[in-house]
C-alpha cells in the first residue's frame, strides 16, 4: 500500500528560525499518526504548511499521488484534507448548524441563482444537510445533536471541540488533522472524544488521521505510529512504546539529567 | 396579531409625529417613543410577523398624509436611505467589508441617472445606476482586498474624498453646479404630475416602497442561504474560512458588488426625486451618516437600519433646535451606542436556516 501523505525534506523558516527542518514523514492510509514533541517543536507549523496557510520554504508534499506543496488552503481542503485548530476557531455568533456547514462548503451550491431564486431546492438541500449533520453530531453527543440551532458561543468547551471535529469531518475528508483536541478538556472527556472519532473512522472507512497531542495516554491508546519533533526536526519515529523509550525523546521532554 | 397591532400603533404614531407642528408636542411624542422603546427592551419584547405588514403600514401612512408634500418627501427619503443602507449592510454587516464611501456609490448612481435619463427608458436607468456603482466598486475593491481592518477603511475614506473632488473639477459632470434631471417617467406614470388632488410625491413613495421591498427581499434571502453562511464565516474568521475552502477575495468582491449595486439604484432614484444633483449631496459626511445608521440600528439587521434611518432623517427635520448640531448629536449617539449597546437598537437575530 502506498502512503496517503508523504513529505520530503519539508522546511519552513520564519526569518532566522527554522520551524520545520527537512522533515520526512509518511502516513499510511487508514492509520492514525501521532505527532508529538515539546512546545515550539514545529507540530502546528507542520499543519499550517500542510494546509497551505504558510507556504513551505523548501521540500515537497505529496498527497494521494499528487504534489500539493504550493496549494492554497482552499485547494487543500478541496482535495480532502480538513483540520481542527489548537485554539478553537468556531464562529461563535453563528448557530452550530451554520458552523458545520462552513465545514461542508465544497458540497454546497453557492451560486446566486440557486440561493436567491430556487428557494425550494435550497430548502431541500438545507433539509438534507441538516439531517446529515444531526446524524454525525449524534455519534459524539446525542443531546447536542438536538441543539443545532443554538449559537456556538453558548455551549461548553467540550461541545465546542465536538462541533469543531464534526466541522472537519462533515465534508468526508480523506485526511483529518487534529491539533491538540484535548486542550481545555479533562482526561476523560478527551478519551471519549477520541473514541468517538475512531467510531466515525470505522464508519467511513478510509479516514486517515494525524493527531497532535500532549496527553500521552491518548497517543498510546489510539495511534498506530508516532513521530517526535524537536526544534523542527524529526528525532524519533515508531510505535509509541518504542518511541517513549528513546533516549533522545526523553531528553527533549525532560531535559538532560 | 401582535405584529398587526404594533404596525397600527406605529403608523398612528408616525402620523401624529409628522403632522405635529409645535416643538412641545413633538418633544412629548418623542419622549413617549423613547419610553415605549425602553419598556419594550426591559420586557424583552420580541416581535415577528410578515414583512408585508411593515410595507402596508408605510402605504397607509402615505395615504393619510396624501396632501402633505413635506412629510411625503421625508417618507421617500427614508425609504431611499433604507435601500442604500441595505446595500451597505451586505458589505459591512455580512462580509465585514467596511465601506466609508457609501455616499460616493449613491452618487455614482445619481450621476449615471443624470447622464442617461435623457436618452434611455428610466426604469433601465435606475438599474444602470446600480450597475455603474457596482462597476466603480470593482475598481475600489482591489486596494481594499490588499489591506485589512483600519487600513481598508482608510482606502474607502480616501476614495470618498477623491470622488467628491473629482465631481467638483469635472466640467462634463457640471462641476460644482451639478446636473439637472428630467422628470421621472416609468411606463404611463409621469412622476411629477399630481395624483388626483393628492401630492405627486405619492408616486415616489410607491416606487420607494417597491424598491425597498425588492432590496429587502434580496438581502433577506441572501442572509438565509448558503451565501449568508459563507459571508458570515469570512467576516468572523478568515483563516478558518480559508481552511474550509472559502475564497476570501471572491466573497468580499461578491458582497461589495451586490451592496454597491443596491446603493447605486437608491442613488439613482434619489437623483430623480430631487431633480438636481451636485457634489455637495455626496460629501464624506453623508457616508458617515449611512455608516452611523448601520451602527445605530444594529449591523446585519434590516429592520434595525430601517428604524435608524427613520430616526436619523426625521429627528433633525422635526426638532429644529438640533438641526444645526445634528452631526455633533449623531456622533455622540453613535459613541453611546457602541459603548452601551454595541449590537445596536435592534440586534441581528440568530440565523436559523432550518425552521
Amino acid at each position: 500500500m502506498t502512503a496517503l501523505l508523504s513529505c520530503r525534506a519539508l522546511t519552513r523558516r520564519f526569518g532566522g528560525l527554522v520551524a520545520l527542518d527537512r522533515l520526512d514523514l509518511e502516513v499510511e492510509r487508514g492509520t492514525v499518526l501521532g505527532l508529538i514533541g515539546p512546545n515550539g517543536s514545529g507540530k502546528t507549523t507542520f499543519f499550517n504548511v500542510l494546509t497551505g496557510i504558510f507556504p513551505a520554504s523548501g521540500g515537497e508534499i505529496g498527497f494521494d499521488g499528487a504534489a500539493i506543496t504550493d496549494l492554497a488552503p482552499q485547494q487543500v481542503y478541496r482535495i480532502g484534507i480538513a483540520r481542527t485548530f489548537q485554539r478553537s476557531r468556531l464562529c461563535l455568533p453563528l448557530s452550530i448548524f451554520d458552523n458545520l456547514m462552513v465545514g461542508n462548503h465544497r458540497h454546497l451550491r453557492h451560486d446566486l441563482w440557486f440561493n436567491l431564486v430556487r428557494r425550494k431546492a435550497l430548502r431541500r438541500q438545507i433539509g438534507e444537510q441538516f439531517a446529515a449533520a444531526r446524524e454525525l453530531l449524534r455519534i459524539f453527543d446525542p443531546p447536542l445533536a438536538e441543539r443545532m440551532l443554538e449559537p456556538a458561543g453558548r455551549i461548553p468547551m467540550i461541545d465546542r471541540r465536538r462541533v469543531e471535529v464534526c466541522r472537519a469531518l462533515i465534508s468526508r475528508p480523506k485526511l483529518l488533522l487534529l491539533d491538540e483536541p484535548s486542550a481545555g478538556m479533562t482526561h476523560d472527556e478527551t478519551l471519549r472524544l477520541m473514541d468517538d472519532i475512531l467510531k466515525v473512522q470505522q464508519q467511513i472507512g478510509s479516514l486517515t488521521i494525524i493527531l497532535i497531542e500532549h496527553e500521552m495516554s491518548v497517543i498510546e491508546r489510539i495511534t498506530s505510529r508516532c513521530v517526535v519533533l524537536n526544534y523542527g526536526k524529526k528525532i524519533a519515529e515508531g510505535a509509541y512504546a518504542q518511541v517513549a523509550q528513546d533516549a533522545q525523546v526523553k531528553q527533549a521532554y525532560l531535559g538532560l539529567e | 396579531m401582535k405584529a398587526a397591532a404594533v404596525a397600527a400603533v406605529a403608523t398612528a404614531f408616525a402620523w401624529l409625529l409628522l403632522r405635529a407642528e409645535s416643538q412641545t408636542s413633538i418633544s412629548l411624542l418623542l419622549l413617549l417613543a423613547v419610553a415605549a422603546g425602553v419598556a419594550a427592551a426591559r420586557l424583552r419584547f420580541r416581535l415577528s410577523g410578515p414583512s408585508v405588514l411593515a410595507f402596508a403600514a408605510v402605504a397607509v401612512l402615505a395615504l393619510l398624509l396624501r396632501e402633505d408634500d413635506f412629510s411625503l418627501l421625508l417618507l421617500t427619503r427614508i425609504l431611499i436611505v433604507v435601500v442604500a443602507c441595505l446595500g451597505l449592510n451586505v458589505q459591512f454587516g455580512y462580509a465585514g467589508v467596511v465601506n466609508f464611501a457609501g455616499a460616493s456609490f449613491f452618487g455614482v448612481g445619481g450621476y449615471t441617472a443624470a447622464i442617461l435619463a435623457p436618452r434611455l427608458p428610466h426604469l433601465l436607468v435606475l438599474l444602470l445606476g446600480g450597475a455603474a456603482a457596482a462597476l466603480v466598486g470593482s475598481i475600489l475593491i482591489l486596494p481594499v482586498l490588499r489591506t485589512r481592518g483600519h487600513y481598508a477603511a482608510l482606502v474607502t475614506i480616501a476614495f470618498a474624498l477623491l470622488f467628491r473632488t473629482f465631481l467638483e473639477v469635472n466640467d462634463t459632470l457640471g462641476g460644482p453646479q451639478g446636473l439637472k434631471l428630467p422628470e421621472l417617467v416609468i411606463g404611463p406614470f409621469h412622476f411629477n404630475d399630481p395624483v388626483f388632488d393628492a401630492s405627486f410625491y405619492l408616486r415616489y413613495v410607491a416606487l420607494g416602497l417597491v424598491l425597498a421591498a425588492l432590496a429587502l427581499g434580496v438581502v433577506q434571502r441572501l442572509e438565509r442561504s448558503w451565501i449568508g453562511v459563507a459571508l458570515d464565516a469570512v467576516r468572523l474568521d478568515e483563516i478558518a474560512a480559508a481552511s474550509f475552502g472559502l475564497s476570501i477575495a471572491r466573497w468580499k468582491i461578491a458582497a461589495f458588488t451586490i451592496g454597491n449595486f443596491i446603493t447605486g439604484v437608491a442613488g439613482a432614484l434619489s437623483a430623480f426625486m430631487i431633480g438636481f444633483i451636485a457634489p455637495n449631496n455626496y460629501a464624506f459626511s453623508e457616508s458617515l451618516i449611512l455608516v452611523s445608521i448601520l451602527l445605530l440600528g444594529g449591523i446585519g439587521n434590516p429592520w434595525g437600519l430601517a428604524l435608524a434611518s427613520a430616526i436619523v432623517i426625521v429627528l433633525p427635520e422635526k426638532l429644529q433646535t438640533i438641526q444645526e448640531y445634528r452631526f455633533l448629536i449623531f456622533a455622540a449617539v453613535v459613541i453611546l451606542i457602541l459603548l452601551f449597546r454595541p449590537a445596536g437598537l435592534l440586534p441581528r437575530p440568530l440565523r436559523r436556516l432550518k425552521t
